[in-house]
C-alpha cells in the first residue's frame, strides 16, 4: 500500500497534494496495491467526494484532542505511527515546507531514508525503488536506488501535473488516534498573522517583470513597476538585485527565493544563472531584454531583444499606454 | 547565549552543469566553491544572536579537508571559533551526515562548549534533501522548526516566523532548540579583507566524524546534466526598434494587453 500525507485547505485538498497524488497513484498502480491517504481533522475535516476522481481507497482522518492546530512533530509521530500500524511500503507528501518537514519528522522517527524532490520513480525487485530525482533545483538529475521497509518520497514541485484515475474508486474513511506525549508539542503554531499584503504575490501573478543587475539601481524600477501595472503583473528580481539591496529579499526569484507561474516572465538585466531558471521554469512565455546576445538568459527564453532596458521599457510603456 | 551554524560546502556552478566521467560528480576543475545562500544566513544570524545577547558564535562542516575555506568565510563574518568534521572520500548520506553533527555536538558539549541554538539552511544548495536539520534535532532529542525567515529570542524563548500562504504562522520554543532557515531572515555581512586575513590565522577544531547507520540504505547511482533544449530565443529586434513586435506578442500570443 502506498499512503499519502494530505495538505487541505478548509475540506479541500491543495494543489499540491493533487500533484503528489499522481505521484503516489503510480506507485500503488505499479505494485497493485491500494492509495490510503491520512489527512489531520481539527475544525474541519477533509472531505471524501472529490477522491474517488483520484483513486483513493482508504481515507484515514488523524483525530486527537491536542491536534487543531499544525505541530510539526506531533504531525510526524502520527504518521508515523499510522504507517508502523498499516505498513505501507511507501510514504508520499506533497513538496511544500509543511510536507517536507512533516516527513523528515517521520524519516527520523522510523530511522529510515527520506528522497525528496522526486520527478520519477520505478518498483524494481525485492520492493526496492529506482528514483530520478532533482538536484540543484532542477539543473542536474541524480538518479538513486532506495531500499527500506518503508520509503519516504516527496516529489518536485510542478513535475507532476494534476491528473485523474482512470476509473473512480469509492473511499473508504476511519479514524485514526494517535498516542502523543507533551513533547511533541513543544512546537506548535501559536498563531498565524495576516499579512496585508498588497499587489499580487508573485507566485500568483500572471503576468512578472523581472529585474536584475542590469537595472543599474533601485530608482530605475519604477520602470518596470509601471510595465507591471499596465499589464496587470507583479515586479520580481534576481539575486544580485537582492544583494545590491535595491529590492527586499521578498521579490526575489529563484532557487532560494519564489517560484513562479505566470503567463509571461519579462527578465530585464538578468543573465540567466540556473539558480534564477529554476525559479521560473513554471513560466509559459520568457521574453528577455538584455544588451548582451551572448546572455545564457538568450538560449533559455522564447523572445528577446537586444539592447538598453533603460531604452526600450519606458518606449513600450509609452507604446501600450497610448494602444 | 552560544549559537551553532552548520553549512555545506558546495561548488559555485555557472550557467551549465559539467559532470565528470564517470558521472559521480560535478567537475569542479574551472568552479569555486560556496555553500549555499540559507546557510550564509545562518552564520549570520548566529553572528547576530551572540552579539545581541552574549556568548559564543561557532560554525561547523562535515566534509573534506578543503571545507575549511567555508568555516573560514564564516570566520570572517565574525563567527568565533570553527569545527569541522573531516571526512575522507566516502559519500555520506543526509542520515549519516545528522548522526555524525549530532555525535560532533556532543563531543563539542563534553568539551565545554553547549549550544542555546542550532541553526541550519533549510535545504542545501545541491542534494536539497530538506532534512538534515530534522534528524539532528530528533538525535539529540531537540525541538525543531524548519523554514524560518525571523527570529528572534527573548528569555530562553526563541519566536521564530515561518511563511504561508497570506500570512506568517509563529512558533514560541524554549531553548535549546534546532532552527533551519531561509535566506532573506537576515542580510549576511561582506567579510572585510582585513577580517579575512585575520580569520585567515585563526584555528579550526578538527574532529573525525562517527556515524551511526539506521535501517535501510539509499544509494546514489549516478548523476545527470539534463538536455537543454538547445533553443535560441527568436530575437524581436534591437533596441526600441524592437517594442511593435515585443507589444505585438504581448497582444495576440499572451493576450496580457
Ligand atoms: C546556491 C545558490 C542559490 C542561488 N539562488 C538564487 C536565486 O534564488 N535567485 C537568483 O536570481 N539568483 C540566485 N543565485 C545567484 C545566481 O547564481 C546569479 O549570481 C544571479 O542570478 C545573477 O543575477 P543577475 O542576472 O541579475 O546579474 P548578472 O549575472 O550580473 O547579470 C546582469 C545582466 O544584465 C545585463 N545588462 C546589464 N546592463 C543592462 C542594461 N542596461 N539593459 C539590459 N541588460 C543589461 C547584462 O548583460 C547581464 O546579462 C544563487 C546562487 C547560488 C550559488
Ligand atoms: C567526503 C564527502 C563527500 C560527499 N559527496 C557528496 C556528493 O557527491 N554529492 C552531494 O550532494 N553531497 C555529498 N556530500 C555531502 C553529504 O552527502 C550531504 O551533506 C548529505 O547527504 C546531506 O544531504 P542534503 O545536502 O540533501 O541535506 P539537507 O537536508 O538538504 O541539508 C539541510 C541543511 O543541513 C546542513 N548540512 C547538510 N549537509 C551538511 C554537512 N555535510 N555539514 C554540515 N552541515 C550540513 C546545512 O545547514 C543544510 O542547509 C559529501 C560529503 C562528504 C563528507
Amino acid at each position: 500500500m502506498t499512503l499519502a500525507f494530505v495538505e487541505r485547505e478548509g475540506s479541500d485538498p491543495t494543489e499540491e497534494t493533487l500533484e503528489m497524488l499522481t505521484l503516489a497513484r503510480e506507485l500503488a498502480d505499479g505494485d497493485g496495491e491500494s492509495l490510503d491517504v491520512v489527512a489531520f481533522a481539527g475544525g474541519s475535516r477533509l472531505s471524501v467526494d472529490e477522491l474517488g476522481a483520484y483513486g483513493v481507497d482508504e481515507v484515514y482522518h488523524v483525530v486527537h484532542d491536542r491536534l487543531d492546530g499544525y505541530a510539526p512533530e506531533a504531525w510526524g509521530e502520527s504518521v508515523a505511527q499510522l504507517a508502523s500500524d498499516v505498513d505501507p511500503s511507501a510514504v508520499v507528501a506533497p513538496g511544500t515546507d509543511r510536507g517536507h518537514e512533516v516527513l523528515a519528522h517521520v524519516g527520523a522517527t522510523l530511522d529510515v531514508p527520506m528522497a525528496a524532490n522526486c520527478i520519477g520513480i520505478d518498483v524494481v525487485e525485492d520492493g526496492a525503488y529506482e528514483l530520478r530525482r532533482n538536484r540543484w533545483g532542477g539543473s542536474l538529475i541524480e538518479h538513486a536506488r532506495l531500499e527500506a521497509g518503508t520509503t519516504l518520497l516527496t516529489p518536485a514541485e510542478h513535475e507532476f501535473p494534476i491528473e485523474k484515475a482512470e476509473s473512480t474508486t469509492d473511499p473508504s474513511e476511519s479514524e485514526f488516534t494517535p498516542s502523543l506525549e507533551d513533547t511533541q508539542f513543544r512546537v506548535q503554531v501559536e498563531r498565524v498573522e495576516r499579512a496585508d499584503e498588497e499587489g499580487i504575490p508573485l507566485g500568483e501573478a500572471r503576468v512578472v517583470i523581472g529585474g536584475g543587475r542590469g537595472v543599474g539601481g533601485p530608482d530605475a524600477y519604477d520602470q518596470l513597476e509601471e510595465l507591471a501595472d499596465l499589464l496587470g503583473g507583479t515586479v520580481g528580481a534576481s539575486r544580485a538585485a537582492v544583494n545590491e539591496g535595491w529590492r527586499p529579499h521578498d521579490d526575489q526569484i529563484g532557487q532560494t527565493g519564489a517560484k513562479i507561474s505566470p503567463d509571461i516572465y519579462i527578465p530585464c538585466g538578468i543573465s540567466g544563472a540556473v539558480q534564477h531558471m529554476v525559479g521560473c521554469k513554471g513560466a509559459e512565455t520568457i521574453l528577455a531584454i538584455n544588451t548582451d546576445p551572448e546572455a545564457a538568459i538568450i538560449q533559455k527564453a522564447d523572445y528577446a531583444v537586444i539592447g538598453d532596458l533603460h531604452e526600450i521599457v519606458p518606449e513600450l510603456n509609452d507604446t501600450i499606454r497610448e494602444a | 547565549m552560544n549559537v551553532l551554524a552548520c553549512i555545506k560546502r558546495v561548488p559555485n556552478t555557472g550557467a551549465k552543469i559539467v559532470l565528470t566521467d564517470d558521472e559521480q560528480r560535478i567537475d569542479t576543475t574551472n568552479l569555486g566553491f560556496t555553500m549555499s545562500p540559507h546557510e550564509e544566513c545562518a552564520i549570520e544570524e548566529a553572528v547576530q544572536q551572540t552579539e545581541a545577547h552574549g556568548g559564543s558564535a561557532h560554525v561547523l562542516t562535515l566534509g573534506p579537508e578543503e571545507a575549511t575555506e567555508q568555516l573560514r568565510t564564516g570566520l570572517a563574518m565574525q563567527a568565533d571559533e570553527a569545527t569541522l568534521l573531516e571526512a575522507g572520500d566516502e559519500e555520506w548520506g543526509p542520515r549519516a551526515t545528522a548522526s555524525a553533527i549530532a555525535n560532533g555536538v556532543r563531543e563539542l558539549g563534553d568539551d565545554g562548549a553547549e549550544f542555546d541554538l542550532l541553526l541550519f539552511g533549510n535545504e542545501s544548495a545541491d542534494a536539497a534533501n530538506y532534512q538534515v536539520g530534522t534528524r539532528v534535532a530528533a538525535e539529540l532529542d531537540l525541538p525543531c522548526v524548519t523554514g524560518i525567515k525571523s527570529l528572534d529570542v527573548e528569555d530562553g524563548t526563541a519566536i521564530a516566523r515561518r511563511e504561508v500562504s497570506g500570512g506568517e504562522e509563529v512558533y514560541e520554543i524554549a531553548l535549546p532548540a534546532v532552527i533551519t532557515v531561509k535566506e532573506g531572515i537576515n542580510e549576511p555581512r561582506y567579510a572585510s579583507m582585513r577580517a579575512k586575513m585575520q580569520a585567515r590565522r585563526q584555528d579550526v577544531d578538527r574532529r573525525e566524524p562517527t556515524a551511526d547507520t539506521g535501517a535501510g540504505t539509499y544509494e546514489k547511482v549516478r548523476l545527470e546534466a539534463p538536455e537543454t533544449a538547445e533553443s535560441e530565443a527568436e530575437i524581436l529586434g534591437d533596441g526600441t526598434d524592437a517594442v511593435a513586435n515585443v507589444v505585438d506578442v504581448l497582444e495576440s500570443e499572451v493576450e496580457v494587453i
